[in-house]
This record gives C-alpha cells, structure tokens and sequence, in this order.
C-alpha cells in the first residue's frame, strides 16, 4: 500500500502556520520615515467596536410619524456621512433601515480627543441640513432659495440644451414659491453673467453660471461631473429639502476611558484560555495533543486574519468585546474534533491496531460527529449574524422574510460574536481536521515519533 | 464483549428528579423574583456618569431630580479594576432623555459640584417602541434557530434511534435553556441582548453531544444486535463516549471560565452576564445529552418493551 504522509508535509504545515500566525497577529509593515505602509493588516489594525473604542451608536428617525420615501432617507444619509467628514470621524458606520424609515449611525470617540461629549455630536449630526442658494460666490451674496424651495434634485445623464455631448448634470425641480423667487434672480443674473452658489451647512458644493433666465422652475446644473459627483450632490440637495427633521430616538455612547482596559483583559483572557486549553490537550492526547495545539494557533491566526482584512479581497469587520468572547469560545471547541480524532486512535492503539491504521480508522470514523457539531453551530451563528447584523447585510437580506419587519438591533455588539463564532468552526475544518491530519501523517513517518506512547497507546503495543 | 464501568442508566430516576428539581427551583425563582427586562428590551434610560474626589450623594441625587424628575434613582459604585467612582442614574419606566437634556444635566452638575468633574461614562437610551420590536426579532430569532434545528434533527435522527430519540434530544436540549434562563433569573440579571446570544449559542451546542451519544448506540445497535439490553446498551455507549464529552466541554468551560474571572478582576460585567450563562449552559448539555436524553429514551424503550409483554401475557 502506497503510504501516505511524507516527515516534509509536516514540517511544511507546522511552518506554514508559524508563519501565518506571526503574520496575522503583528502584521507586516514597513516604515519609511514618517510613513508606514501596511503591507498586511495585523491584530493592531483590526477595528474595534465602539464598546472597546469608545464612541457613539445612535439611531436616527424622522422627527413625528413621518413616512420617508427611499430617496429621503438616502439623502439623509449623504448629510449624516458628511457631517461625520467633516466632524473629522472617518471610520463611521453608516446604514438605511428603509422598512423602518431607520438610520443607524456607529461612530468611534476620536483618539486624542479631550473632552468627551457625544451628545453634541449626536445633535450635529442629526441637525436639518441648512441649503442655500446665494447670489455670488460667497456665503454674504443675497439669498435667492433655501431648502423648503426645492421640489426634489436627481442625478441625469444625456446632452445638454445647445450642446451635443452627453454629460451628467443635476436635474432640479422647484417648488411654486422657488420658481418665483428663481425665476426672479435668475433673470437678473443672466445678463450679466452672473453666478448662484450652492451653500451646504456653510460649505460650498457648486457655483453655476447662470445662462438664461429660468422662469418654469426646472434647472439643470452642469459642469463636468461624475456620476459619482452628480449622486451625491443630487441627495444633498434632497437633504436639504427633507420635510422632516431626525431625532436621535436611541443611542447608547461609552466614554473612552471605560473600554480603555477591557481589550487589554479580554487579550490576557484569551492567551490564558489558549495555553490552559493547549497544555490540557497535551497532558491528556501527548503528540497528538500538541499537534492539535498547533493548529489551533492557526485557527486563531485565521480568525484574527479574518477580522483584520488580512487577506485584502475579504472586508475587515468591526471586533467587539463579544467577538473576542467568540474566538475564545471557539478555541474551547475547536479542539473538539481533535478531541474525537484523538479518542478514536487511542481506543485503535489500545485494541491493537498498528500506528497508520489506528490514524486511518481514527480520521475516517471521526469525521461524521465532527461536522454534525458544527453544523448546528453553523446555523445559530448564522442566525446570530442576520438578527444582530446591520439591516442592509447579505445575511439580513437572505433573512428578510423572517426578520425585514423588525427594527435594527439595539444591542449592536452581538453580531461580531456571531462572526467569530461562525469563522471559529469553519476555519475548525480547515485547522482541526485537515491541517491536523496532514501534520499528523507527516510526523508518524518520522523515525522518532513512530512509538504509539505518543500517540495515547501502550508501551507495548506493536508498532 | 465491553462492560461499562459506571452503571449511568440504574441511576436515571435520580437525574430525572434532579432535573425536575432544578426546573422548579428556575420557575419558582422566577415568579418570587420577577424576569427583569433590559432597557435593549424594554426601552428607557441609563445614564453613568464619572466622579473625582468625595460628594454627597443626596445632594447629586436631588441636582438630578431637578433637572429629569423625581422618578430617577441613582446608584453609587465604583470600577474594581480602575477605581473609577460613578453613579448610575436610572430613569423610571420606559422614560428616555434626550441628547439636551443629558448635555444641560452635566453642565449643571458640574457647576454646583466644581471640584467634582463630573464626567459620563455610559449611556444607554432606547426608545421603547424600538425596544419591543427588537424583543420580537429576538424571539424570531430563537425560535427560526430552533425551527432550523429541529429540521436538522429530524433529519439526522432517520438514521439514528428515529424520530422519538430526537424528541427526547429536544427534551434535553430545553432543560439546558431553561437553565441558561435560570442563570439570568437567578443572577438577577435583566434579560439583554446576550441572553439570546447565550440562548442561541447553547442551542446550537448542546444538540451536538446528544448527536454523539446516539451515534455511539447505534453503532453499538449494529455491532451488538440483540445480544444486549437496551439499558445495557445505551450505558455501555455513554461510557464509550463519556471521555469525549468530558474533554470536550472541559476545554470549552476552561475557555470561558477564564473569560469570567477576568471579567470579574476587570470588571466588565457586559461579558461576565455573557460568559456565566454560557459556561453553566454547556455544563447542563454535558449532564443532559449523557444522563437526561439516554435516561428518558432507556425509559421510553422500556416502556414500550413491557407493554409488548404484557399484550403477549392476555
């Protein structure tokens, strides 16, 4: 029989992970005087959770029993986004609940910052958006409309009046009373070639020459934009024209200073678990125990690398202090399926069997209850994600039937445990079953590791 | 042939009465305390704010009335890890604040308590409509899970002991969420969104050492035919996978209990209300999945068995 396993797929295995642990836990960077680039993300990289970080989780909603319409609240959105810009908050999670007229907003207490007052900037950010449209370039030119004016604004794209080229430009529709008032200035303005500004909040988006008189309240504004660029000034524009004003319905803020220590803790938790879970699977399984250690790092490593965005074509994800719970939960069962492995060619050594066909017996009769397990833990964790997860993930959408007429989450932590969980047991097949196996065909074949003692047999037993 | 070396299944009356005992303790603790329900649920308002030095409670406690009501009552303490002094403000009922409000109640604070600094620590404020209906996701949430389950028992279950066994699986798997229930109640802590978490997590763990066990009775079936007792049978299988089990729920407790000692030293009593209910939960499953789901199946075979005898004996 053609033996399998070779001494060199262990040592390649066990390399493979070393590296892959170093890798993922400190990352690879390089620094070039002031400027670090980050070739692979590492643990320091990873983006914690507002209950870790500190920060702000606040819901917003249509002040009064207002009911959006999809477009509303999508401009509502671009204003919330560009507040928190230009509060100097970037990494911000922003997402519509369309079903529930909802806009959950999670933003991290800048670092450094002295004083914390996460009311202020709840009321910032959730202030009505101040449109207006000025005569001239600056802030002082004559008010010519404001956001009640206008009607609504849509991105467009297609030729111009007296121009051939197609191009994207803002469409914008006003209501009777803007339609005077525009009509009006516009008309002043086109002789002269004069200019309107477009003011947000006291910050410029657009300044238009004004080209003819525009008297039945339908403008198109141009000038060499994107499609991008058309879209998110059509929703500010909108923004500006919400009939309604949002209120912070629900928010929970934590100050910096009371998460400061608890990542600190939970890392400390998670190396004691680790070494505790280790040197009893060494103590009770010897080589095979210390087999399944080792791809337990690796199993850690890969959640950690899962988290961070290690692996650039996956997205980073938010660690919460119960996503660190999930990963030490997860070495607590991880090592079940070595556990069962191990069991098995125990029980093989004892009644007998040889080294390989005790391991051979002891993959192939093992697998079953392994997946059994994590299959069910598959499914609450998926579960787990679609309940507690943001309302516009892929899992809430598969789920949405189920959970579409329900309000996003209050507790917004879980959903990170319900992602380490999840990547705990599938990275278990790849770590736990096959890495194990590899490593543990290989090291038979050594010369020095072929006595069964290693193995969990007798001191006798033939070898 | 194997013997087993405890006789688990002689016993099993005795698991029956300590599991009916344990459930009664969890329904009467219950009703005595009340099942207290978090502000994520119930909407409201929490609000903790941070001290320096010494100030007279009652005076801040009346500061507060003043300016959120009389309803509030407010709660002194201070971080185990940090020595962080606070005082936790709760609003009556469903009551919310809002962000003024919140933001006017610590410049009044500290303006009458100057040498106080006056900080916030945490705030947690949910309307209560917002609350309710994340309450029922979370229920749906349970019960699709569990629905999700069952199909896969049903599923697994054809092949191993039948679609009785895997009721009697079911049987076990809520003993070990009424006890995950009992933790919360018992512990007086107000159910959150970690209790489902919990909930779930068990839900999907605890199945899996049943799914074991049978695994084991029916190899042991095929290998041993009728050769053996049912009883017999069943305890051999339980003593066959009773190391597996053990180690497997030994690592996982290990792991979280080192999560709730640090919890406790570090004081981060979000993770300890999660942690505790998860560790006692999986220690329950080993106890059902070994004692309660094979107890109740050796019961119910047994029962059948004498029903048989007995229609033979007329």
């Amino acid at each position: 029989m053609k033996k399998k396993g070779r001494p060199w797929h262990f040592y390649l295995v066990a390399l493979l992970i070393l590296v892959f642990t170093f890798t993922a836990f400190f990352g690879i960077h390089s620094t070039y005087g002031d400027i670090t680039t980050v070739y692979v993300k590492g643990a320091e990289d990873i983006r914690f959770g507002i209950d870790i970080r500190g920060g702000v989780d606040v819901t917003f909603m249509p002040d009064g029993e207002y009911d959006a319409t999809e477009e509303q609240m999508a401009a509502a959105e671009e204003v919330i986004k560009k507040r928190l810009v230009s509060l100097n908050i970037t990494d911000s999670e922003v997402y519509v609940d369309n079903n529930k007229d909802r806009i959950i907003v999670r933003f991290p207490w800048k670092e450094g910052e002295a004083e914390f007052n996460p009311e202020q900037a709840i009321q910032e950010i959730g202030a009505t958006a101040k449109l207006e449209f000025r005569k001239g370039t600056s802030t002082e030119g004559e008010l010519v409309l404001e956001g009640k004016d206008i009607k609504a604004a849509s991105p467009a794209y297609g030729p111009l009046k007296d121009k051939n080229q197609n191009e994207y430009y803002i469409h914008l529709e006003l209501e009777k009373e803007g339609t005077e008032k525009f009509a009006q200035a516009t008309s002043e303005l086109a002789s002269s070639g004069g200019v309107i500004s477009i003011w947000m909040d006291g910050e410029l988006l657009s300044s238009p020459r004004v080209n003819t008189a525009i008297t039945d309240g339908v403008a198109s504004i141009s000038g060499n934009f994107t499609s991008d660029k058309v879209v998110s000034m059509a929703n500010q524009i909108n923004s500006g024209a919400l009939p309604f004003a949002l209120s912070a319905e629900s928010y929970s803020t934590i100050s910096p200073t009371l998460g400061s220590r608890s990542l600190e803790a939970m890392v400390l938790a998670g190396i004691i678990a680790f070494v505790l879970v280790a040197v009893y699977m060494i103590l009770n399984y010897r080589l095979v125990g210390a087999v399944a250690s080792l791809a337990l790092l690796g199993q850690c490593a890969a959640t950690i690398a899962a988290i961070s965005g290690y692996f650039g074509v996956f997205n980073s994800f938010t660690l919460t202090l119960p996503g660190i719970a999930g990963i030490i939960l997860a070495i607590g069962m991880g090592v079940d399926a070595n556990v069962i492995t191990a069991e098995r060619i125990k029980e093989e050594l004892k009644t007998g069997k040889t080294l390989d066909g005790a391991l051979n017996s002891g993959f192939s009769r093992g697998l079953a209850p392994i997946i059994d397990g994590n299959v069910t833990v598959i499914i609450v964790a998926v579960v787990l994600m679609a309940a507690f997860g943001p309302t516009d993930s892929v899992l809430a959408k598969v789920f949405t039937p189920v959970f579409g007429w329900f309000g996003a989450a209050t507790a917004g932590t879980i959903y990170s445990f319900g992602y380490t969980l999840l990547m705990g047991v599938i990275l278990n097949f790849v770590f736990g079953v096959a890495a194990t196996r590899i490593m543990l065909r290989g090291i038979s074949r050594i010369k020095a590791f072929r006595n069964p003692v290693f193995y969990g047999g007798g001191k006798n037993a033939n070898s | 042939m194997q013997t087993a070396k405890y006789n688990f299944m002689a016993k099993r009356r005795i698991f029956f009465g300590i599991s009916a005992a344990i459930i009664a303790v969890i329904l009467l603790c219950s009703v005595i305390f009340g099942v207290q329900m978090d502000i994520q649920f119930k909407g409201g308002a929490l609000v903790s704010l941070g001290y320096q030095g010494d100030v007279s409670i009652s005076d801040v406690e009346n500061t507060i009335k003043s300016q959120l009501g009389n309803g509030i009552s407010v709660q002194a303490g201070s971080n185990s890890s940090t020595g962080q002094k606070s005082l936790t403000v709760n609003l009556p009922g469903a009551e919310t604040v809002a962000t003024e409000e919140l933001e006017q109640l610590i410049a009044t604070l500290n303006e009458k308590f100057s040498g106080n600094e006056f900080t916030q620590l945490e705030t947690q404020n949910v309307n209560p409509t917002m609350g309710h209906e994340f309450l029922i996701k979370c229920l749906v949430a349970v019960v699709s899970a569990c629905v999700l389950i069952l199909l896969y028992v049903w599923y697994r279950f054809r092949k191993i002991g039948g679609r009785t066994a895997g009721l009697f699986a079911v049987c076990a798997l809520c003993n070990d969420l009424l006890v995950v229930f009992g933790v919360f109640v018992i512990f007086r802590i107000p159910l959150n969104g970690n209790f489902i978490a919990a909930m779930l997590t068990i839900l999907g763990y605890s199945i899996n050492d049943t799914v074991v066990i049978y695994d084991r009775i029916r190899e042991n079936r095929k290998l041993l035919g009728n050769k053996m007792p049912f009883e017999e049978m069943v305890n051999l299988s339980i003593n066959q996978s009773l190391r597996r089990s053990i180690n497997t729920t030994v690592t996982t407790c290990t792991a979280l209990g080192v999560v709730c000692v640090v919890s406790v030293i570090f004081d981060l009593s979000s993770i300890f209300t999660f942690a505790l209910p998860l560790v006692i939960g999986m220690a329950s499953g080993l106890y059902t999945s070994l004692f309660l789901a094979t107890g109740l199946w050796v019961e119910w075979e047994n029962h059948k068995q004498n029903k048989l005898l007995e229609e033979n004996k007329k």
